[in-house]
């Protein structure tokens, strides 16, 4: 799914690196952990959480994530999304909580990351 | 688990920082550095991953568990390894410290998305080689291999 679809369907607005609004990922992992992330997320994955700060970007940065989705409404501060633009990950903001926002991508065709047990 | 030993022999280049206590807004910026440097190189993307993961988790423990420290990398024509060193407070239950889940992490890391109890397996299941060693009141030095 392109983010461009992503942004619509949860609308959300984008806060940094516009530039990366055509790109396309495979699936969704949603959480306020950081070492989840690191430990289950791999490839073209959307990370969506609540969390705004430095380590939301560097979490990503490390997993060459390209996109982050913040829920609930939160907006990270100017230097986290300066990060993100030097990064080159697309920020976006929606007012939808973590389960909702994850539902309706859901319902859009978005899949979860798989994890082995 | 082999002995912790430093081995500058053959690396073709070394990276080093410091990392201090309780600096979060810095914390990740000597594995971003790394992390450059490697890709700069052309190292594969796969080694890239398992480096930047290996290294960003080891530098977030050093900021939230430990007195500050430093991570090391050594390029190697076969392997990059990470060389982290800290001065304290040190480790008393190794294998507790490695079981999933296990974390005293304090609640202002808690709120950075820190303290699942999942840095220390995931640091060992993404190298090819994990080496742990910790005195309490001394320190914790831990080395981690990645093969191309
Ligand atoms: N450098 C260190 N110095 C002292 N204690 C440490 C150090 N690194 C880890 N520990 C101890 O080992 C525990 C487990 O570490 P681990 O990285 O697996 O989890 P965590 O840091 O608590 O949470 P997470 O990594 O999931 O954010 C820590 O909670 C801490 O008690
Ligand atoms: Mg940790």
């Amino acid at each position: 799914m392109d983010l461009k679809h992503i942004a619509e369907v949860t609308k959300a607005n984008v806060i940094a690196y516009k530039e990366g609004m055509n790109y396309e990922v495979k699936a969704a992992f949603s959480s306020d952990l950081m070492s989840d992330v690191l430990a289950y997320v791999e490839g073209d994955v959307l990370l969506m959480t609540g969390l705004i700060n430095h380590q939301v970007i560097r979490t990503a940065e490390m997993l060459d994530l390209k996109a982050i989705l913040f829920v609930r409404g939160k907006r990270p501060a100017e230097d986290v999304i300066q990060l993100a633009e030097e990064k080159h990950i697309v920020l976006m903001c929606t007012q939808y909580t973590m389960f909702s926002a994850s539902g309706r991508l859901f319902q859009s065709g978005l899949v979860g990351v798989e994890i082995g047990s | 688990m082999k002995p912790y030993m430093k081995d500058p022999a053959n690396a073709a280049m070394k990276l080093h920082y410091e990392v201090a206590k309780d600096d979060f807004a810095r914390a990740g910026e000597a594995s971003s550095k790394i992390k450059s440097v490697l890709k700069q190189l052309g190292i594969e993307g796969g080694v890239l991953r398992r480096i930047a993961i290996a290294a960003y988790e080891a530098e977030i423990n050093l900021v939230i568990h430990s007195e500050g420290g430093t991570v090391e990398a050594f390029i190697k024509p076969d392997c990059i390894e990470l060389y982290i060193e800290d001065k304290g407070p040190g480790i008393a239950d190794i294998d507790l410290a490695m079981t999933q889940g296990y974390s005293t992490a304090n609640p202002a890391a808690r709120e950075m998305g820190f303290g699942a109890g999942m840095g220390l397996p995931n640091m060992q299941k993404v190298c090819d080689d994990f080496t742990i060693e910790s005195e309490p009141g001394e320190g914790t030095r831990i080395k981690m291999v990645v093969n191309y």
